[in-house]
């Protein structure tokens, strides 16, 4: 175990935050567009390569923030097209996201179900 | 006190009177909590490749439990509790992703299976992947176009 690299996921990772931190608190962008914007931005960075430079740096610190969900979307799409040729543009980024948009549909049908509905407490 | 005679004047006023913004603090959480979810995401990596994954299903395996660990603590009526103390923190990793879910979901149960459960999950999320996807299909077809090295600029 690298704890110097744990560390660079711990810095990256929080740098990542608290640049959505400003942009929540200084501008009037609402959660949800934030996170389309990390996504979209992410998935650009990694459609230009520059991405992974980041994941080589902080290994967890670039990929757990949804800037890195959006490259993996990107990366997948360009290693199914290298692989499987046109079709791998529409293939490739949902199947090397699947397991994160997987895991969060279906545990998050699982939750809603044990989980009582919320009554909001003020 | 002198009187205000300029709306200028007021804003700067206004300005000295308001209290400092918490911009500082709400930072400081969330550079902290957002960094341990990272720092916690790379100790998992480390995890799964002690048992022999390679790199690209470590990464994946990162995602599914820290999207499981939200579930589990937005179905507790943890995660916002974190939600309100970190703000970007818990919501740029990953577990925002998941909470975006699973809190709708939840929160739309009284409305049924289907349209409360079933469509409201999307609510956050539906944005997220119809960009998310959109985007790397653009990159995928822009890819196709200049199907050399010059735009991976490695």
């Amino acid at each position: 175990m690298d704890w110097f690299m744990i560390f660079k996921a711990f810095i990256v990772g929080g740098i990542i935050c608290i640049i959505g931190q400003v942009l929540i608190d200084k501008t009037k962008l609402t959660p949800a567009r934030i996170l389309v914007t990390y996504v979209t931005l992410g998935a650009i960075l990694g459609g230009l390569g520059w991405y992974k430079y980041l994941i080589d740096f902080a290994g967890c610190g670039a990929t757990v923030p949804l800037t890195g969900f959006g490259n993996l979307l990107a990366k997948g799409a360009i290693t199914e097209v290298e692989s499987n040729g046109f079709i791998g543009a529409f293939t490739g980024g949902i199947k090397a996201a699947a397991g994160g948009i997987a895991a969060a549909i279906f545990f998050g049908y699982i939750a809603s179900l044990v989980s009582k509905p919320k009554i909001k407490k003020q | 006190m002198k009187p205000i005679q300029s709306k200028e004047e007021y804003q700067t006023y206004v300005d000295q009177k308001t209290p400092n913004s918490p911009i500082i603090k709400n930072c400081f959480n969330a550079f902290w909590v957002g960094g341990l979810i990272c720092a916690l995401g790379q100790i998992i990596f480390y995890f799964c490749q002690m048992r022999g994954m390679d790199e690209t299903n470590s990464y994946t395996v990162v995602s599914m439990l820290l999207v499981f660990a939200s579930a589990f603590l937005t179905a507790l009526n943890i995660f916002n509790k974190i939600g309100k103390f970190a703000g970007a923190g818990s919501l740029i990793p990953i577990t925002g992703f998941a909470n975006s879910i699973v809190s709708p979901a939840m929160e739309y149960k009284s409305e049924g299976y289907v349209m409360g459960v079933g469509a409201k999950m999307f609510t956050v999320a539906g944005p997220v992947l119809v960009y998310g996807i959109s985007t790397s299909i653009l990159v995928g077809l822009i890819y196709i176009l200049f199907n050399t090295q010059s735009l991976i600029l490695v």
